[in-house]
């Protein structure tokens, strides 16, 4: 099993990597592609986390979102001639660990050995996890307006600046401050 | 909200940001300069500086804080990845060049001289203004690291205080008439390690993502 996967592995590797160099240079379908291939593999790992460290499964989703937003959020720091996957894994472990901790479980999970494994083609989220769209909505000012207009109405940045009567840069900007706001809010979800 | 929305949303957002190394070095530029005016508003370089530079003990001090802050760059740069594969032993450079230091004044100095020179004239000053000169640097640098992804917040903050020390105590070593490598030894690491402190408490306070 584990040899069947080795070519597997390095074609992904290789796949990944060419859709993260395109998506740094600003190629938005690769990094699209990107994430949505990521998904179902973070979805997988957060599934396995969340099981060892016996803290039940059903808000694996709000984990994966939480990975997917830090590996938005740090994706400079991902160097094109190193590996994606070490560095992928590197950024999961540390989402997870952390999210294990704010549910109140410690845990040394080795992560590596999830993230090599393949996931199961057929995992797709089922849920809408609640988690993220409660933080959105503690936004405030215009990056509430723009992050909710984009990621609940789906609208474009464009759409979004036509709506809001803001500059596309100003909805850039208030876009990615809402993100990285997002981020801070999840972390202090600590209890 | 759906992760599909979520990856629609994540791709509007299409800049990256700076990368580790070019934010490391905006800070360094940054806070070498702040820490430059307050060098020249405050202290300014000791009056026989043009005589000092002549003179062997007076140069290595700038051997040590520039390798100070070489050494930690180095590890800085690794820290601010989340796959982080610095070799923490390459801060023992500063120290080895120290220990070696020591030997060859502890052999070229008479023993009853030893004393004056360790204590030297300036220990306080010394222990105040190193610490006070990397303020302002250590506070780019962790800027900096705030755009990185260091898993290891108190390390990396205490390695960014060793980079910013290594900053402040090359400007404080153009002011200090103190040159023996016993006085430097061990007042300029006492400032040292107060950095390092302070950038290990505001490292776990700040760096976490």
């Amino acid at each position: 099993m584990a040899e069947a996967n080795k070519p597997e592995a390095a074609a992904r590797e290789a796949q990944w990597s060419a859709w993260m160099r395109a998506s740094l240079t600003g190629d938005t379908g690769a990094y699209r592609m990107l994430l949505e291939a990521l998904a179902p593999v973070l979805r997988h790992m957060a599934k396995a986390g969340l099981a060892r460290a016996g803290a039940g499964n059903a808000d694996a989703e709000d984990v994966v979102q939480e990975i997917l937003l830090a590996i938005h959020l740090k994706r400079a720091t991902w160097m094109a001639d190193q590996p994606f996957t070490p560095w992928l894994n590197a950024i999961a472990r540390h989402k997870l660990i952390d999210a294990l901790r704010r549910r109140g479980r410690r845990s040394e999970v080795p992560v590596e050995d999830l993230i090599e494994t393949l996931p199961d083609k057929t995992e797709t989220a089922e849920t809408s996890p609640a988690e993220l769209s409660r933080l959105v909505d503690r936004l405030d000012g215009k990056s509430h307006a723009v992050v909710r207009a984009i990621s609940l109405d789906g609208a474009s940045v464009r759409d979004a600046a036509a709506k809001l009567g803001m500059s596309e840069g100003a909805v850039r900007v208030a876009l990615h401050r809402g993100l990285r706001k997002l981020a801070v809010m999840y972390r202090e979800a600590e209890a | 909200m759906r992760t599909e929305n979520l990856i629609a949303t994540l791709s509007a957002d299409a800049k990256p940001g700076l990368a580790p190394a070019r934010a490391l070095a905006y800070a360094i530029a940054g806070g070498a300069a702040l820490a430059a005016i307050l060098f020249f508003i405050v202290l300014g370089p000791r009056p026989d500086f043009l005589h000092a530079i002549t003179t062997i003990r007076f140069d290595f001090k700038f051997v040590v804080t520039l390798s100070l802050a070489a050494t930690a760059l180095i590890l800085t740069l690794h820290l601010m990845r989340p796959d982080a594969s610095g070799n923490r032993a390459i801060l023992l450079l500063v120290p080895a060049l120290l220990a070696a230091a020591i030997i060859l004044e502890l052999i070229n100095v008479p023993a009853q001289d030893w004393l004056a020179r360790w204590i030297g004239h300036n220990s306080r000053a010394c222990m105040i203004n190193i610490p006070l000169l990397s303020l302002l640097p250590l506070a780019a640098i962790l800027a900096a690291l705030r755009q990185g992804a260091p898993t290891r917040p108190g390390l990396s903050g205490a390695v960014a205080g060793l980079l910013a020390a290594g900053i402040g105590a090359t400007f404080y070593a153009a002011h200090c008439p103190d040159d023996s490598p016993l006085f430097v030894a061990t007042w300029y690491t006492v400032a040292t390690a107060f950095m390092a402190g302070l950038g290990a408490f505001l490292g776990l306070r700040v760096l976490r993502w």
